[in-house]
């Protein structure tokens, strides 16, 4: 038996209920409400004393590019970025060249999950076959594959009717589908929000309207066949009231949120830095605030990051062919705990719910609390720590972050995974 | 007061004192265009390459005539036969230029900002000659030293933009120009080419032509590009035409002193009637003469030259 003994934190797990200051005890990777003194001898001791100690956090929305694009991200340095991060559980985007639409990319993933992830690393698969919209992959294939839930991530299925079957198709399975929600016809080629901004700069206008088409959309299928959608990424406000009013009938939607359309608005973009850069576009203040107000109030169930990768050199260009997308791993906790906490009325707790309990319970993922007989899934994190993120001295593979050189209050000091250290100075011990 | 800019950008963050230094250098360098000898040696041995990454005939032939006016050596950058057809990025075809020793880069290029982007990775000047829908300075910069030939100060004058103002970089560049000389601009067109957003930048939007035009001094068209990015924005250059063409019975609403502008190219017949772009309120021919001078001013300036040594009555050396 090994045994791991966390002493003195403040040990918050939202799903127990628990704020306390204590100590974590861990028996064989799993959480044990005490040890015997005998156990207590053995056992590993962490001081934590001044440490949060919340369960892992757990991201069910990031792009960690294997197969196929590895110069961008691989497992390996994804699942580093994420244990940097605090994450102990993530949910891979199946947008992989070849996109994951059947077993055998499937299961390259997992493959290489085991042989390199130093988190616990989770696949989706696609709605359609090559994410083109046209026709069903195979979702008991999939599912029997090791799939937690069907997505087309950026090439959100246009068709109303294929969509349906989706939901229909995938409630048979139990998968949640996830959707990112953009009328392909209401954006082509815009490349930042529509408004009084993209009218100065002379960039072509992505109109939040584009979003709230399919959310509804969403929401009426959901509400027709019963079927889970979870919308990635909600960032307009419209949206928020569509869910909000939703969510009131009992419609089994769920959404998130990101980091950095919490914390940033268009007003970023006036330098045209591709660091700022996604899809879909940061918003206005109104939108921003919106967001606030919905996870405030539960219509937004969790903070995801939507952690995308790509090189200095394909970031490196003229802003319209920059690719969209920027990584968070490394700084979603602390940049949360500014927005939210610092600057907002959240509650320390609240934010740790959002980042742990809330994700894993859309997906039904076994994660996400601290309770005995859980797996010993730890961050450790100093909440007052102020810190300067350098991407190059992060783990991820690439370094297109819109905080590169920021000031952030709050740092993870060690990650555990079921009751191994993997993450703490500042080191990843794989 | 010394111009301390190494580019041109934009005018949105020109201040007017800049802009009106522009005007006075480009007056000062006019005259010299008139005389029978029109060269001034203030640029020589020195390099200036247009990178021109989109079409054009008016700007191009402008800065390299402005370029030659003052002494400079200039190569002109034809994309169709460069590296960029074989994926070179603008940044190693900018620093490839850089290395060959140019002292300036004027570029133009159908993504907004890569003016800006250059302007970071480069130690030499950079020239926008129009990014995208973003700007066109120099030309916002000939079309308000045009206006104020013909109507001196521009404080308080009823301006009017018409057409495409979307997809309009000259529009944007004219818009912070002229709202910075204190003009009342109305922007004209239909309500899909003239987003509301546009009053923000403290522009009057309307899409009503005749209240627009009445008793405005000055009447700017512009482009209406229905082949490309603007279609589906209205259902034909018929309609278009008959809903705000500017012909004979919509010019008499004009002030009778008023004039008519146009950057070009001009689509003859769709966005102003043929016999008004030949007419004697047009000053379209004018604007491209004058696009040399304050071509010469922009390259002059940036390239260090300072305005004082102009007005001192000698010759720009």
């Amino acid at each position: 038996m090994s045994f791991l003994w966390i002493r003195s934190a403040r040990v918050i797990d939202p799903a127990a209920r628990r704020n306390a200051v204590g100590d974590l005890f861990v028996a064989d990777g799993r959480i044990v409400p005490s040890l015997s003194a005998a156990a207590k001898k053995a056992a590993q001791v962490i001081d934590a004393k001044g440490l949060v100690a919340c369960p892992g956090l757990v991201d069910i929305h990031v792009h960690f590019r294997e197969p196929g694009q590895t110069h961008k991200e691989t497992i390996a340095t994804g699942s580093r970025a994420a244990a940097a991060g605090g994450f102990t559980t993530v949910v891979c985007m199946p947008n992989t060249a070849p996109v994951a639409d059947n077993t055998g990319t499937i299961q390259s993933i997992t493959d290489a999950v085991r042989r390199d992830a130093v988190v616990k690393v989770l696949p989706t698969g696609c709605i359609t076959v090559g994410q083109k919209g046209a026709a069903l992959a195979p979702f008991g294939s999939l599912k029997r594959a090791g799939v937690v839930a069907l997505t087309d991530d950026g090439d959100c299925v246009q068709s109303n009717e294929l969509m349906r079957r989706a939901c229909e198709y995938a409630k048979m399975f139990d998968l949640p589908i996830m959707d990112h929600c953009q009328d392909a016809s209401l954006t082509q080629g815009a490349v930042m929000n529509e408004g009084t901004v993209s009218t100065r700069l002379g960039l072509r206008g992505w109109p939040s309207a584009a979003e709230d088409i399919i959310v509804a959309r969403n929401v009426i299928l959901s509400e027709y066949t019963g079927a889970h959608i979870h919308l990635q990424h909600i960032s307009s406000r419209y949206s928020v009231g569509i869910i909000r009013r939703a969510k009131t009938r009992g419609v089994k939607i769920t959404a998130e949120a990101t980091p950095h359309h919490l914390a940033l608005t268009e007003e970023s973009l006036t330098t045209y830095d591709t660091n700022f850069k996604m899809n879909p576009p940061l918003r206005t203040e109104a939108d921003r605030r919106a967001l606030l107000a919905g996870l405030r109030d539960g219509t937004l169930d969790c903070i995801s990051t939507d952690h995308a990768p790509h090189t200095d050199y394909e970031k490196d260009k003229e802003f319209d062919y920059a690719p969209n997308g920027i990584i968070g791993l490394e700084t979603a906790l602390a940049v949360s705990l500014d927005v939210l906490v610092r600057r907002g009325k959240f509650k320390l707790p609240e934010v740790i719910d959002l980042m742990t309990r809330r994700p894993a319970r859309i997906l039904g993922l076994p994660a996400g609390t601290l309770a005995a007989g859980a797996a010993a899934d730890v961050c450790l994190f100093d909440p007052a720590e102020s810190w300067t993120y350098d991407t190059k001295a992060g783990f991820s593979k690439s370094a297109n972050s819109p905080w590169q050189g920021q000031a952030l209050t709050g740092r993870v000091k060690t990650t555990i995974v079921d009751g191994r250290v993997v993450f703490t100075g500042g080191q990843i011990h794989a | 007061m010394p111009w301390t800019r190494r580019h041109l950008l934009t005018l949105e963050e020109l201040s007017l004192a800049e802009i009106e230094q522009v005007h006075a250098t480009a007056a000062a360098f006019k005259r010299t265009l008139a005389r029978s000898v029109k060269k001034v040696p203030a640029l020589r041995g020195k390099t200036i390459v247009n990178l021109f990454l989109e079409p054009s005939t008016r700007t191009r032939m402008a800065f390299t005539m402005a370029a030659k006016r003052l002494s400079a050596d200039v190569i002109s950058f034809d994309s169709a036969s460069s590296s960029t057809t074989k994926g070179e990025t603008l940044r190693d075809t900018a620093q490839n230029i850089q290395a060959l020793q140019a002292d300036m880069i004027v570029i133009r290029h159908s993504a907004a900002g890569s003016p800006l982007y250059l302007s970071r990775i480069l130690n030499i000047p950079v020239i926008n000659a129009g990014d995208g829908a973003h700007e066109h300075p120099t030309q916002g910069l000939l079309d308000t030293f045009t206006m104020k030939e013909h109507l001196g100060k521009l404080k308080g004058r009823k301006v009017v933009i018409l057409g495409d103002i979307l997809f309009s970089r000259v529009a944007r560049s004219n818009i912070h120009a002229l709202t910075k000389l204190g003009a009342a601009v109305t922007l004209v067109g239909p309500s899909t080419l003239v987003p509301h957003w546009f009053t923000d930048l403290g522009v009057k939007v309307s899409h009503d032509l005749r209240s627009a035009l009445a008793d405005a001094e000055v009447v700017m068209l512009l482009r209406i590009q229905h082949e490309r990015q603007a279609s589906g924005h209205f259902p034909s250059l018929g309609e278009y035409t008959s809903m705000f063409g500017l012909n004979k019975t919509r010019a008499s609403w004009l002030n009778p002193k008023a004039i008519i502008m146009h950057p070009g190219p001009i689509n003859r017949g769709v966005e102003i009637d043929s016999e008004l772009a030949d007419g004697e309120r047009s000053v379209i021919l004018e604007q491209v003469t004058n696009g040399i001078a304050v071509r010469m001013a922009a390259l002059y300036l940036c390239s260090g030259g300072q305005p004082e040594h102009l007005y001192s009555g000698a010759d720009p050396k």
